[in-house]
């Protein structure tokens, strides 16, 4: 008994073969769409490479990449294969390839649900990635005369001004690396001498932060240097002051960025998931539907599976169990052969 | 003595009337175009109203949108009346409308020509507009607590590192003010006291620039206070150092950008006046042959289109002399009263 089985006439038939073919330019459009958005997710990854450790992964955009031309492809094929439907001659020899042609359709739209997975998953192995490369950042920060690394400096400036964020975790990063160039310190100054010989590695440490961390919307000029020191600034507090410096960490601060972006290209990859299932069944329809043809005008009928699906999967199983047993028996006659002679 | 006069064969009134009808589509086109461009430059300019003393810039955007619309409608028209043209019968049902549209077209058409020499002319306008905004934007940004002004230091902080500029004509506008409000300052220090002192106002002035001035491509950490001053920072020398600030003025930054914008727009919209002047051409030669076929039975004869039925002199004084002639009226009505 054949699964989800629907009476087709003439006209059924040409009403269905050309909304189906609107739908696969839909579906071309869509494929369009994921492919821009693959490139423009690899673009934006590779506008931040320099915070990112060297083995990000540009896997998830390259398959997006992949998956969006495949899917032009697919569906531009498509498209042919229902305008040429209504035609019984370009339809036969379309026949032939049908079959696997839809095979492949099912094979391709899991490979769609797996990319949009992939890109809800891909936050997590980017967070690691994105801790190593900043606490490299903000330690390359004062090499401006080493070559390789003379703009990370204006790179982080301009990355915490525009995504309002400072340091890795929060602004305390800062107090923990040297962040002032050895060229412009004087070393016969006391002070300089004091903060040097204060700590094991011989760092100038001090409670400050760069002019990039410092927020507009406070009412008062920013307060970068002494930081935690409550008596060095009129009637301030650092505990209480909240609008003086940015407050969130630049690695919070990519990641629900970037974090966002997956998740609307998630999404949006499972709404074109969602197109190509339907317009299989709809191919799928006609495909059945003029295979069952007498004459070009009678009335046929279309359906999804020719069995119902336990039935389908058990034909299936037998299938492969019959391959597989069948190479079973020529490697069984070699080996017969063999010992024989 | 007829201006432009040429002749037209049936086939060539055809291809005439085929090629306005694609010259009035695109022209439609181009005339939306001028719209969202106007809708664009307006977005624009709202933008930095805040550091604008006037909006007279704005006539420029207003007349681009004005334009735009009416275009729209001309070039619609002038679309249907070409479909008609090539049918005898149903051409001279337009001949009423003909006179106002010929007005209103001509009208529009010169204002788009005026919108084009605005975006070029009215550099001078928003220069001086920019130069008294700023001025009170720089006055106006340690006021964070006035209401009105709260948002002042916000705006020019996120303009100068938006545009890579230093106060208004350059950095030095800010050791003139005190931006560093009242609130903030320990009048029972001496530093504050000998300040205040120091000039004739009052007011607490230092050589020393907001950190919203300082430049992210400078080598070194940014220098903000006591810029003028070479011995209060190690290895630095003022007059030689280029990337420590900014030191493009936010006047200069500004026009140059709003002033890019419209050039842009202006050379667009003059191609767009090109196009729309060529559609009007089309139509009136379009009109005249179709009106020398009046009263024809044959359709398909050869007649004479014109732009101007008498030369440019005479068609100006035929719609002058009416206006004179009703002016003198009046003159001579107003002295018989007084007689």
């Amino acid at each position: 008994m054949a699964l989800m089985v629907v009476k087709f006439d003439l006209k059924k038939r040409v009403k269905l073969a050309q909304f189906l073919w609107l739908m696969y330019w839909f579906s071309v459009m869509a494929g369009v769409l994921v492919f821009s958005m693959g490139l423009f997710f690899k673009i934006e990854l590779r506008k931040r490479s320099e915070m990112m450790d060297n083995n990000e992964s540009h896997f998830v955009p390259n398959l997006l990449i992949a998956v969006g031309l495949l899917a032009c492809g697919i569906n531009a094929m498509g498209g042919k294969i229902c305008y040429d439907s209504l035609d019984p001659i370009k339809f036969s020899r379309w026949k032939p390839m049908l079959k696997p042609f839809l095979v492949s359709c099912v094979a391709f739209n899991c490979l769609l649900v797996l990319t949009a997975l992939l890109c809800f998953l891909m936050r997590i192995p980017l967070q690691f990635t994105l801790a190593e490369g900043l606490k490299n950042a903000l330690k390359f920060y004062k090499d401006t005369d080493t070559p390789g690394r003379c703009y990370m400096k204006r790179t982080l400036d301009q990355m915490q001004m525009e995504f309002r964020c400072c340091g890795n975790n929060n602004f305390r990063d800062w107090f923990e690396i040297q962040w002032v160039s050895n060229r412009y310190l004087d070393f016969s100054a006391k002070e300089v001498k004091d903060r040097i010989g204060s700590n094991v590695d011989g760092k100038y440490l001090m409670d400050a932060v760069p002019f990039s961390c410092c927020n507009p919307s406070s009412p008062r000029p920013c307060i970068q240097y002494q930081v935690t020191n409550n008596t060095a600034h009129y009637s301030y507090d650092h505990h209480t002051e909240d609008l003086n410096i940015w407050k969130r960490g630049c690695r919070d601060a990519l990641i629900s960025y970037y974090g966002g972006m997956m998740n609307t290209i998630g999404a949006l990859v499972l709404l074109v998931a969602s197109l190509e299932v339907i317009v299989m069944i709809g191919l799928q329809y006609v495909n059945t539907s003029q295979s069952n043809l007498a004459d070009p005008e009678s009335e046929s009928e279309g359906w999804i599976l020719e069995k119902t699906v336990k039935e389908t999967f058990t034909d299936i199983m037998d299938k492969m169990k019959a391959m597989s047993k069948g190479n079973a028996v020529e490697e069984g006659g070699v080996d017969g052969v063999a010992t024989v002679s | 003595m007829v201006l432009m006069k040429m002749k037209f064969p049936f086939e060539k009134r055809v291809k005439l009337a085929q090629g306005l009808w694609l010259l009035s589509w695109m022209a439609t086109l181009a005339g939306a175009f001028t719209f969202t461009l106007g809708c664009f430059l307006k977005t624009e300019l709202r933008r930095r109203a805040e550091v604008m003393d006037n909006t007279e810039i704005h006539a420029v955007p207003n007349t681009l949108m004005i334009v735009g619309l009416a275009s729209l409608g001309i070039n619609y028209f002038a679309g249907r009346m070409c479909q008609d043209a090539l049918d005898a019968g149903r051409f001279p049902r337009w001949k009423t409308f003909m006179q106002p549209y010929w007005g209103v077209s001509l009208l529009f058409t010169l204002l788009m020509l005026m919108a084009v020499i605005m975006s070029y002319a009215m550099k001078g306008n928003l220069e001086s507009s920019l130069k008294i905004g700023l001025k009170n934007g720089i006055r106006f940004y340690k006021d964070t607590d006035t209401p009105g002004r709260c948002f002042q230091k916000q705006t020019i902080d996120r303009l100068q590192m938006e545009f890579r500029c230093c106060g208004n004509t350059d950095f030095k506008d800010w050791f003139e003010v005190q931006w560093i409000s009242n609130r903030y300052l320990d009048f029972s220090s001496k530093e504050v006291k000998d300040r205040v002192k120091s000039n004739v106002d009052g007011r607490y002035l230092f050589d020393g620039v907001p950190f919203s001035c300082c430049n992210p491509s400078s080598p070194r950490p940014c220098i903000q206070d006591r810029l003028t001053n070479n011995s209060a920072h190690y290895s630095y020398e003022h007059q030689t150092e280029e990337l420590n600030i900014y030191i493009r003025g936010c006047r200069e930054a500004l026009v140059n950008y709003y002033m890019g914008l419209m050039n842009t727009i202006g050379a667009g919209v003059l191609s767009v006046f090109l196009l729309q002047s060529s559609v009007l051409v089309s139509l009136r030669y379009l009109q005249t042959t179709m009106e020398a076929l009046a009263g024809q039975e044959n359709t398909e004869i050869e007649t004479e289109g014109y732009l101007l039925e008498k030369g440019v002199k005479e068609t100006i004084m035929e719609y002058v002399t009416p206006v004179l002639v009703f002016l003198q009226l009046n003159q001579v009505g107003s002295e018989d009263t007084e007689a």
